[in-house]
């Protein structure tokens, strides 16, 4: 087991995220955390990574209990995980050939060829080579992504964390990003959490998924298992409809009171 | 009553902004010492803090010395002594207008362009992702940056007063026909270590405080453009304001 959530409560302000919440990631396998827009996949992700500590329960990766570390002892477990932002998050002052070296000069002493070799092997895994001296500024948003996969993986991590990887991108870019996620977890065998709400990428690379809805893991089991259920919520979410446990409408007052109240405080205000 | 309430509220939230701000102060200064490390960060910070910011103070320099020589003269020629005028230039520069005008232009020209980088990093999660790579921002971009601030701002001072002695030399000697001579010998014979010891002080002392407030400002930003916009409006404010307070403070200590 890599990543353990157990019983994890969180809330921002009088807002409850999770409420309970249960699931875990294996070891060499594609995990991937599904569930509306809202649902706080990303939030999950800050937990796991010790952006933010739960009200209650616990994260645990590799064993330890990430909100308890010391930053010294977080950061030596950020160094065996990768993660991919949603929008790349380069750094804009570098060209692509100095953000993947970034973390290599950050935490190793390689000689300059060596660093060189290192960077060019994953740019060209992820099949930007080519672009090595471009700036971020001149790169598409497939291509960034690229690029930071390559940034995430430069220093062979354990685990690698993708939030929302497939958001924005044309459908020959999302293709490469779902081949490339499968090649980094069969050939490194590197463990995955895939954090996006894209049903059909995620069936096609996931081992497991899981089902976030109003703060609980609503269902787990393979894509398989998942398209097999009959569960009202799993259905409308796999089935895309608008309306259902989830509803469509953020809670609201009734719509007629409200359309005759705005009416009548308009008539008064006409009256005056 | 309320407005007691607002008053309490104004000063509690002044007074914890001000913790914050210290906390933050002392978290950099302890990265300071790793970031002094690797020097290559620092001189490009130095180049971007200093050397990007040279136009403005050279030409604002040489109009500050020729306003300091018109004014300078008219006055002394009042009492008979435009010979004077080399020193009054000098001591306004070095000790008063060289350190303060420097400040205040940093802050409008380095200060807001730090805070605006490193608030468009927050925004754009790149300041997360070094942290997910294990890479405190705080050593890798807050310390370079703040020390940047605190080394560019002397040496600004110091090239501000060269060229504003040249301004006020110019309108004094070349155009007032004040002597030569007498402009120079009586600056030599009347400035002391004393009065570019103060100005160099006060310019370390401004730039330690622009510079602060131009990271913590970056580095606290609320992660929108409306928020970065904000963030560098409250960088020019709080640098301007708290220059004339600390130049007040520090020439009432020196006198």
């Amino acid at each position: 087991m890599v990543v353990e959530v157990k019983g994890v409560h969180y809330g921002v302000g009088r807002r409850e995220i999770f409420a309970g919440l249960d699931l875990v990631a294996r070891r060499g396998r594609v995990t991937a955390i599904m569930g509306p827009s809202g649902t706080g996949k990303t939030t999950l992700l800050r937990l796991i990574t010790g952006q933010s500590a739960p009200d209650s329960g616990e994260v645990r990766v590799w064993g330890e209990r990430v909100a308890t570390l010391a930053q010294r002892d977080l950061y030596a477990l950020r160094r065996r995980t990768g993660m991919l932002f949603q929008n790349g998050a380069l750094l804009t002052d570098l060209d692509v050939f100095e953000n993947v070296a970034f973390p290599v000069r950050e935490h190793t002493n390689l000689t300059e060829p060596l660093i060189r070799e290192l960077v060019l092997t994953k740019l060209h895994a992820v099949g930007l080579r080519g672009a090595a001296r471009m700036m971020p500024s001149e790169l598409s948003g497939g291509m960034a992504r690229r690029v930071a996969l390559a940034r995430a993986v430069v220093m062979d991590p354990e685990l690698l964390i993708y939030d929302e990887p497939f958001v924005g991108l044309d459908p020959i870019s999302m293709g490469v990003i779902v081949r490339l996620i499968r090649q980094m977890n069969r050939v490194l065998g590197i463990t995955s959490i895939v954090v996006s709400h894209d049903v059909h990428e995620l069936a096609a690379i996931a081992d497991e998924s899981f089902l976030l809805s109003q703060g609980r893991c609503v269902a787990s089991g393979s894509p398989e298992e998942l398209h097999r259920s009959e569960s009202e919520v799993v259905r409308q979410f796999l089935d895309g409809v608008a309306d259902g446990p989830v509803p469509f409408h953020y809670p609201a007052p009734d719509y007629r009171e409200q359309l005759l109240g705005v009416d009548r405080s308009a008539r008064a205000g006409r009256a005056a | 009553m309320s407005r007691v309430t607002a008053r309490d509220g104004m000063v509690t939230g002044s007074l914890r902004r001000i913790g914050a701000v210290g906390v933050f102060f002392a978290a950099v200064l302890a990265q300071c010492v790793p970031a002094l490390l690797r020097p290559r960060h620092i001189v490009h910070q130095v180049y971007n803090a200093g050397a990007r910011s040279l136009i403005i103070i050279m030409l604002c320099g040489l109009f500050v010395g020729m306003v300091l020589g018109l004014q300078g003269f008219d006055l002394l020629q009042r009492f008979g002594s435009e010979d004077a005028l080399g020193v009054a230039a000098a001591l306004g520069l070095l000790k008063e207008l060289g350190p303060v005008v420097t400040a205040l232009l940093f802050a409008g020209r380095a200060g807001t362009a730090l805070t605006s980088e490193i608030g468009l990093m927050r925004a754009t999660d790149q300041l997360t992702a070094m942290q997910m790579m294990a890479v405190d921002p705080m050593q890798r971009i807050v310390a370079p940056r703040f020390i940047g601030g605190v080394i560019a701002m002397p040496l600004l001072v110091a090239i501000f007063d060269v060229v504003g002695l040249f301004g006020a030399q110019l309108v004094g000697v070349q155009m007032m026909d004040v002597d030569a001579g007498a402009f120079w010998s009586q600056m030599q014979a009347a400035v002391q270590l004393n009065d570019i010891q103060e100005g160099f002080i006060k310019s370390v002392v401004f730039g330690t405080a622009c510079s602060l407030v131009a990271v913590y400002e970056g580095y606290h930003t609320e992660p929108t453009a409306a928020g970065v916009g904000l963030a560098t409006t409250r960088t020019v404010v709080t640098s301007s304001v708290l220059t004339l307070l600390l130049d007040y403070i520090l020439t009432a200590a020196f006198l």
